[in-house]
């Protein structure tokens, strides 16, 4: 019976939108300010106050509804949420209920055997709370830091349409990736900026009506990593499955309801937090003090054109016009300037191999072997810059072109792949060009006949046991004498003629 | 002279004439205020000392000959809904705001002050503008000028006492269902309420969003005309204030408007109106004819019972999210000896706010609540946009309605206090233009025989201040309404 509980997810993303000031003051939007250090009477919800319109944040909402497909009506309006809590100074959240600034759209995701795609519901626009913090050591007191209220939050709801928690954080992936790429959202974690809600419930089957039947909906509150995002759909997941197996009558939708849950984030479980029946009533109400948003349909269009390219896009491009794998392709879409970067080095690298190979270079390198090649440059060493070092392309001290003209040293035999990399590193410290490297530091690799083979011969003496394993029949004791050969050179060694030479004076 | 029988419009020529100073001019409103204030109790706050140092830079300001504002030298009184930075509390008339200091100014207040006015104080209100008595007022009621044993009206009762006992020449008050109009007309002064955009409510603390617009209350027309154009205007802080010009009233204050066309709602005299008011309205309405206006019966109706009942829908539900803010967390009143969250903000909202103010909070916030909300809120949207729409009928075929702004004349101290609905009903000729966001104005027209005023309402479409100006004033120039002064001024009460 098991098998036949088909998990049934949506799941409602807020993210902060990248704008300067607050959604209706002019309060700046800073993550590090000290407490209650970027406030004014408006965000502060004073007596008298009036909210006014951020008009770039109402901008990059549309782009992002624009990006998902998403139409924009021809009226958008504001409205009251109302709760009380001392995090929300007016009591009240302006939001959109009815009609927000973007429905129906999708988002698609990578699974298995190729892309699904997930429906979007709607985009909408509303104000973030403050930070009520507890004191510390279990006192009966709280503070509260409202910096954050009144932050821009875009609020992105899906359609039930995922059925795994994979499937949750491949949608929550992807979507930070469409934000940070088209610039609406930076989308840091740490500092908040992007949480989830899912709503979990599983299909039971069809019922005598003919429709189908679910267990209860949960929702999980403020989700704010990829991880907790997918342990704890995946925990609800189980967690449904058994309930439904003890009570497969009882534990249904039409019984229980919606109730919601909590996440602890070091126990991995949920936890509830309201049932139906003390579900709350938020009393929405168009809020008076704004006017509803009619837009332009000129502008919605320059918005559309003004936009920067997606993500689905550059990853195709990444594919199709530059030979990447899919997996490749996924390690340069993580870093928007190395996504920039990849092409201009791949171009430049196609135009300085063409000088040197001419009709060779045609013929012999298909786009999936460039792909391979600056792929695994990229993978390897600009990874290795970016992880251990903290430099991205943008700050590289030299150009496309001229790590190009390093990868062209490799492929014409001047320096190995190994040197390759000490080259990259000096290229990072110093900015000179890899030409200059080379020469300077008398690195390019030895192919004179002469010179290495009076190295394997000391090699092989100074090796008597691995090179008689070798006289032996066994192969693998031959790396060990190319290693040790190479190391003798100074890493100068082609280490293709040292292979040759070993093996022609052992087997030979 | 007796810079207290001056109008405002005399009180500017004569400053700027050198007659008379900044001042004297304040001196002898503030010496008024002194000697009526403690029979009156239009104010909630007075700030003498601030008023005569403002008043003696005006007075250096113009020695030096520099340029000198619309409003310069001119005493004005504030409702105290209005924010000031000025170090004076903003209290609503409300005790959960008791003491509490904006740390800015309503756009209001800063016009008054750009145009160089003294303000000299904040008068009394019905708590948080909900009322038509100035009796809800958490520190006392006021008194009428007319009869101490009456209402002024309200919620802007205080702005009204001040300037019919010619304590203040000017006084802005705010307007939700009639709270300029229904207190001038008690207290037998102009009273207008722009049309909702004219005039930015940043600042203005809120009572019903939708509905609410700041306007002058002044014995003349004249005065009215020069205090609106010292506040209307656009403002990027009020994102529903409109960006359109502001004509000069004044300018054209005294042209008479040919061929004016007067529609007269048969709802605005129905059962529940007073006779002798009933009487004065018609009386006025025959100087309009005499003087070439052409009277035409037309009907709007929905706008009184339903306009009642909707508007007691929409202003409260705005009222219950407006009013949510106070809940004793961030500023004003907090109780003490609470136990939990939830209790802090019961007990502080419990004591701070008054009977009205929790009377309306409840009934916005049921009708705002799930599974009510279609029935109440919605369908009083509905019935306003009805409402907006039969105006705007009825405009194509006159230029403004007339009738009475009150169905009586000023009531008793304690007549209706135990009787909301009674209560509410005062405003039944007001509220149809505030839910209709278009001008009105009410201009004294007579008094009763007990000597209580009785104002005439002239309602107007969107933007039409200026024609709502000049045809007052058409009738105020036949009448000398305004020369009459409450016996509390000749010292008798």
């Amino acid at each position: 019976m098991a098998e036949a509980l088909t998990p049934t997810i949506g799941l409602e993303v807020h993210l902060h939108l990248a704008t300067r000031t607050k959604l209706f003051c002019p309060c700046a939007v800073e993550y590090d300010a000290p407490p209650n250090a970027r406030v004014c009477p408006v965000c502060l919800g004073m007596p008298g106050v009036l909210p006014v319109l951020n008009e770039r944040a109402v901008e990059l909402a549309v782009r992002m509804a624009l990006a998902l497909g998403c139409t924009i009506p021809d009226l958008a309006k504001w409205d009251r949420k109302h709760y009380y809590y001392p995090d929300l100074p007016k009591n009240y959240q302006i939001s959109q209920y009815d009609q927000p600034l973007g429905v129906g759209g999708f988002l698609e995701i990578p699974v298995e055997g190729g892309v699904k795609r997930i429906g979007i519901i709607r985009v909408h626009l509303e104000e973030d709370a403050g930070k009520l913090m507890h004191a510390e050591g279990g006192g009966n007191s709280s503070v509260v830091d409202l910096n954050r209220t009144g932050t821009p939050l875009l609020e992105i709801v899906s359609e039930p349409d995922m059925n795994s928690a994979e499937e949750v954080r491949a949608y929550s992936t992807a979507l930070r990736q469409l934000a940070v790429y088209l610039g609406v959202g930076e989308c840091n974690m740490q500092l908040g900026q992007m949480r989830f809600e899912p709503n979990i419930s599983l299909r039971i089957g069809t019922g005598a009506d003919g429709r189908p039947r679910y267990t209860p909906i949960t929702e999980i509150k403020n989700l704010n990593s990829f991880r907790s995002v997918e342990h704890a759909v995946a925990f609800e997941i189980a967690r449904h499955r058994e309930e439904c197996e003890a009570d497969p009558k009882g534990y249904t939708l039409e019984n229980l309801g919606k109730q919601t849950r909590g996440w602890m984030d070091d126990r991995e479980v949920t936890f509830l937090q309201r049932s139906k029946e003390e579900a709350h009533d938020y009393r929405y109400f168009p809020e008076p003090d704004l006017v509803p948003f009619v837009p332009d349909r000129k502008w919605v269009e320059e918005v559309r054109a003004s936009m920067p390219e997606t993500p689905q896009k550059i990853r195709r491009r990444l594919i199709e016009e530059y030979g990447l794998s899919q997996y490749y392709a996924e390690v340069m879409m993580q870093d928007r300037e190395v996504a920039d970067f990849y092409p201009k080095v791949a171009v430049s690298f196609d135009k300085i191999m063409g000088r040197e190979f001419g009709n060779k270079y045609v013929s012999d390198w298909p786009l999936a072997r460039k792909g391979k090649v600056v792929g695994n440059w990229f993978n390897q060493d600009v990874q290795r810059a970016i992880n251990e070092r903290g430099i991205r392309p943008n700050d590289f001290r030299f150009t496309a072109e001229q790590l190009a003209e390093l990868m062209v040293l490799v492929e014409k035999g001047t320096i190995n792949r190994n040197t390759g990399t000490e080259v990259f590193n000096r290229m990072l410290e110093t900015g000179k060009s890899a030409a200059t490297i080379v020469e300077e530091e008398s690195l390019a690799q030895t192919s004179d006949a002469g010179e290495l083979e009076r190295i394997v011969e000391q090699v092989i003496a100074a090796n008597p046991g691995p090179a008689d394993d070798f006289r032996g029949g066994k192969d693998k004791a031959l790396g060990r004498l190319i290693g040790e050969a190479m190391k003798a050179s100074g890493g100068k060694a082609n280490p293709k003629v040292v292979r040759e030479l070993l093996v022609r004076k052992l087997r030979g | 002279m007796q810079p207290l029988n001056l109008t405002a419009c005399e009180m500017r020529e004569a400053i700027g004439r050198g007659d008379l100073s900044a001042r004297e001019a304040t001196q002898s409103c503030l010496a008024a205020i002194e000697r009526l204030e403690p029979k009156i109790h239009a104010f909630l706050a007075l700030s003498p000392q601030d008023a005569l140092r403002r008043a003696a830079e005006v007075d250096e300001r113009r020695a030096r000959g520099e340029r000198m504002g619309l409003l310069a030298g001119i005493p004005t009184a504030v409702k105290d809904n209005f924010c000031t930075a000025d170090g004076q509390a903003t209290t609503c008339a409300s005790r959960i705001l008791e003491g509490w200091k904006a740390p800015y100014s309503a756009h209001v207040v800063e016009r008054l002050l750009g145009e160089d006015a003294i303000v000299v104080g904040k008068t009394n209100l019905d708590e948080f503008a909900m009322g038509s008595s100035t009796e809800n007022s958490a520190f006392g009621p006021t008194r009428n000028p007319w009869d101490l044993e009456r209402v002024p009206g309200g919620s802007s009762g205080g702005s009204a006492a001040a300037v019919a006992a010619r304590m203040v020449p000017l006084a802005l008050g705010s307007d939700t269902g009639g709270s300029i109009r229904q207190p001038a007309a008690l207290c037998g002064v102009v009273g207008l309420k722009p049309t909702y955009g004219r005039v930015s409510r940043y600042g203005l603390v809120a009572f019903a969003s939708s509905l609410d617009q700041i306007g002058p209350l002044a014995r003349t027309v004249g005065d009215a005309a020069l205090l609106l154009q010292a506040v209307a205007g656009h403002d990027p802080r009020d994102s529903t204030s409109v960006p359109q010009a502001v004509p000069d009233y004044l300018a054209t204050l005294e042209e008479p408007v040919e061929g004016l066309r007067i529609g007269v709602p048969k709802e605005f005299f129905g059962t529940g109106v007073d006779g002798e008011v009933e009487r004065a309205v018609r009386e006025a309405l025959g100087v309009y004819e005499r003087l070439g206006a052409k009277l035409t019966d037309v009907s709007l109706p929905r706008a009184t019972e339903h306009a009642i009942a909707a508007y007691y829908l929409v202003a409260t539900s705005e009222a219950s999210s407006n009013l949510a803010r106070y809940d004793g967390v961030h500023y004003g009143h907090r109780a003490g000896g609470y136990a939990d969250m939830i209790d802090m903000y019961m007990l502080s909202r419990s004591e701070g706010f008054g009977d009205e103010v929790k009377r309306r909070i409840m009934l916005g916030t049921y009708a705002l609540s799930a599974g009510y909300y279609d029935a109440y809120y919605k369908k009083a949207a509905k019935v306003r946009a009805l409402i907006r729409q039969d105006y705007a009928a009825v405009f194509r075929q006159v230029d403004v309605v007339m009738g009475p702004t009150t169905p009586t004349a000023a009531f008793r101290l304690g007549e209706k206090t135990d009787d909301p609905l009674t209560m509410y009903l005062s405003d039944v000729y007001t509220v149809s233009c505030s839910l209709a966001a278009i001008a009105g104005l009410s201009v004294p027209c007579g008094f009763t025989r007990a000597g209580l005023p009785v104002g005439l309402q002239i309602i107007g479409d969107a933007f039409s201040e200026e024609r709502l100006l000049r045809v007052a004033r058409m009738y105020e120039r036949e009448t000398n309404w305004a020369r009459r002064r409450p016996p509390v001024c000749e010292g008798k009460s």
